[in-house]
């Protein structure tokens, strides 16, 4: 399976986007080595401002970029775009609806080696309760390709998600991304998935290893966490006898959250897999990190077999 | 240098910002942020009635200065001004702070024309004024960005933040107004986090300093005029005021940061206002 890593596939959008509209600018907080913002400064220089360690000010100065008709992009781990700056993205961004794009770089537990403070379990859960916030977690380079155009057309603030790591394709290099559209990527009539980001493919995974057990599993690609189309995720998930939601991220605020709050009115009874309300830590490899926290198809598959009342 | 006749307009005006914020906006009863409101009159008056180019008809006009007041409590001298220049009708001073109400308790650009941006969560205007300053840069637009800056909010990182940012990206059209009233929400600064010489921290962060009475009309407009002559580096002007300036039982007390006026208290202030009418 061929792969490509989101963050470099970013890096390359934003110079897409920078070569088509003179008012894409870029800020970044010393990390465009690793966000890829890097690639946009080397061509347009004077639209690029290094704002150094200071995620704060970043942000309230990407306001005021966008009070002038900008279109600011900004830039760091999605620990510090999201924790940060939280204030700054609530008062002056949101609650006027600035046109301001935030960066969450090196998301989940994808930096698997700098530990917790870099890690995000969170940061789905702070962006989606933000009002007028829109939530994008791509689930391969292509679509992060996709996203992150469609987010620089969409006005108001949002927030996309980026893993670290080069993630197997998922998508087309043409695919139809649309800001709030759920993408089935396998069909099954017994237990319904609903994953995102890296998630997708260990549950397309799983979904392989219990074909073989006669259990067919639907596997949906939820790249928008908010606005969540709650019409289309019930009429999903009528008929099923359970569903499964997979992220990579805690269990409380993110894509099962979402999901649970979709369902609500719905009795399906649904289960999450994600981070169990814990903290990362450090490990030597990624997919190491994420059996150490249960984020396998394995544990879709038994999460599945579970929901089935089967062992 | 101004003339006298531009100087008493203003001085007129401010007095004219003072009395909306005692009668219109806060009113007997009513909390109000009345102290940090008319500490700044002199300064907002003189930006709105004489130095700024703004056009109350067209609040998008691109070619406008732009005036963001950070410490966005003090939003009804802001609202005053606003009123005046005729930005929206002086009734809706009235209705501040209603449900409903095009004023907000903390400035609000979805809400009111004339508003630049939401302030109100302190420390972040410096870096939002940063932001519109290089915008304005990059299209080429030769307009200022005045920021009013509380001394209180001057104990949030984010201002040195700012601080740094727009020395090293040279903003020299970016004027920062310390209203330096020495008392914040709950007594003397000094007491609280001492933030010891202000014009001398500004400095030292690579920006040109201008020490100034803020309530001094001359010295307000000298000082606006020396920004402009600036190159190369953003501005500060540190403004020496009077918390409550004009309003003998708010004056220097902190009570008034945020206090309800007696019936009593709003005839004296409409009386000590009346006094310094020529």
């Amino acid at each position: 399976m061929t792969t490509k890593s989101l963050r470099q596939a970013y890096g390359e959008t934003l110079v897409e986007l920078g070569r088509e509209n003179k008012n894409i600018v870029v800020l970044e907080a010393d990390l465009g080595k690793s966000t890829m913002s890097i690639l946009f400064q080397k061509e347009f220089p004077d639209r690029y401002f290094e704002m150094s360690i200071a995620e704060a000010n970043m942000a309230s100065t990407a306001a005021g970029l966008a009070l002038t008709g900008k279109i600011p992009f900004i830039n760091s781990f999605a620990v510090f775009s999201t924790g940060r700056c939280f204030d700054q993205l609530r008062q002056t961004i949101s609650i006027a609806g600035l046109n301001v794009k935030i960066c969450g770089s090196s998301a989940g537990l994808s930096d698997y080696g700098d530990g917790s403070t870099h890690q995000s379990v969170e940061d789905m859960a702070i962006m989606r309760a933000i009002p007028k916030m829109t939530v994008l977690v791509p689930v391969d380079a292509h679509q992060t390709r996709q996203a992150v155009r469609a987010m620089a057309k969409r006005p108001g603030p949002c927030y996309i998600r980026i893993n670290r790591n080069e993630l197997p394709f998922v998508t087309a290099e043409q695919g139809d991304f649309e800001i709030g559209k759920l993408y089935p990527v396998r069909d099954g009539g017994d237990i319904l998935v609903f994953a995102n980001g890296v998630m997708v493919s260990k549950a397309l995974e799983a979904a392989d290893s219990l074909a073989k057990e006669g259990i067919a599993v639907k596997v949906v690609n939820v790249p928008t966490v908010k606005p969540l189309d709650k019409q289309a995720v019930l009429a999903m998930a009528a008929g099923f006898k359970a569903i499964v939601t997979a992220e990579e991220h805690s269990v409380i605020g993110g894509l099962g959250g979402a999901i649970a709050e979709a369902m609500s009115e719905a009795p399906v009874p649904l289960s999450m897999v994600g981070i169990e309300d814990r903290f990362g830590t450090s490990a030597t490899g990624y997919d190491e990190l994420l059996a150490c926290y249960g984020l396998t198809a394995d544990a879709i598959a038994a999460r599945v077999r579970k929901m089935l009342g089967r062992r | 240098m101004a003339s006298p006749a531009t100087v008493e307009k203003l001085q007129a005006k401010a007095l004219t910002l003072r009395e909306h914020i005692v009668t219109d906006l806060i009113g007997v009863g009513k909390a109000g942020h009345l102290g940090g409101s008319c500490s700044g009159a002199e300064l907002v008056a003189a930006l709105y009635f004489h130095k700024m180019k703004h056009d109350p008809n067209n609040p998008a006009w691109e070619g406008r200065d732009r005036f963001l007041l950070s410490k966005g409590h003090a939003a009804l001298v802001q609202y005053a001004a606003l009123a005046e220049a005729g930005y929206f009708p002086k009734e809706e001073l009235g209705k501040c702070k209603t449900l409903g109400a095009m004023l907000q308790g903390h400035p609000d650009m979805t809400k009111t024309p004339g508003i630049e941006a939401n302030t109100g969560s302190l420390g972040q205007g410096l870096s939002i004024g940063s932001g519109i300053a290089l915008g304005l840069r990059l299209d080429g637009i030769a307009s200022k960005v005045y920021v009013m800056v509380g001394d209180g909010e001057l104990a949030e990182g984010q201002i040195w933040e700012a601080a740094m940012a727009a020395a090293s990206y040279k903003l020299d059209n970016l004027v920062a107004i310390i209203d330096n009233n020495q008392i914040q929400a709950t007594g003397p600064i000094a007491e609280r986090m001492d933030i010891g010489p202000v014009a001398a921290k500004f400095a030292a962060f690579g920006w040109e300093t201008i020490e100034i009475d803020g309530h001094d009309i001359p010295a307000i407009l000298a000082a606006l005029d020396q920004a402009d002559q600036i190159k190369g580096k953003p501005i500060a002007i540190i403004a020496a005021t009077v918390k409550g300036k004009c309003i003998s039982f708010a004056e220097h007390n902190a009570a008034f940061h945020n206090g309800a006026m007696t019936a009593e208290q709003m005839e004296i202030a409409k009386s000590d206002l009346q006094k310094l009418r020529r």
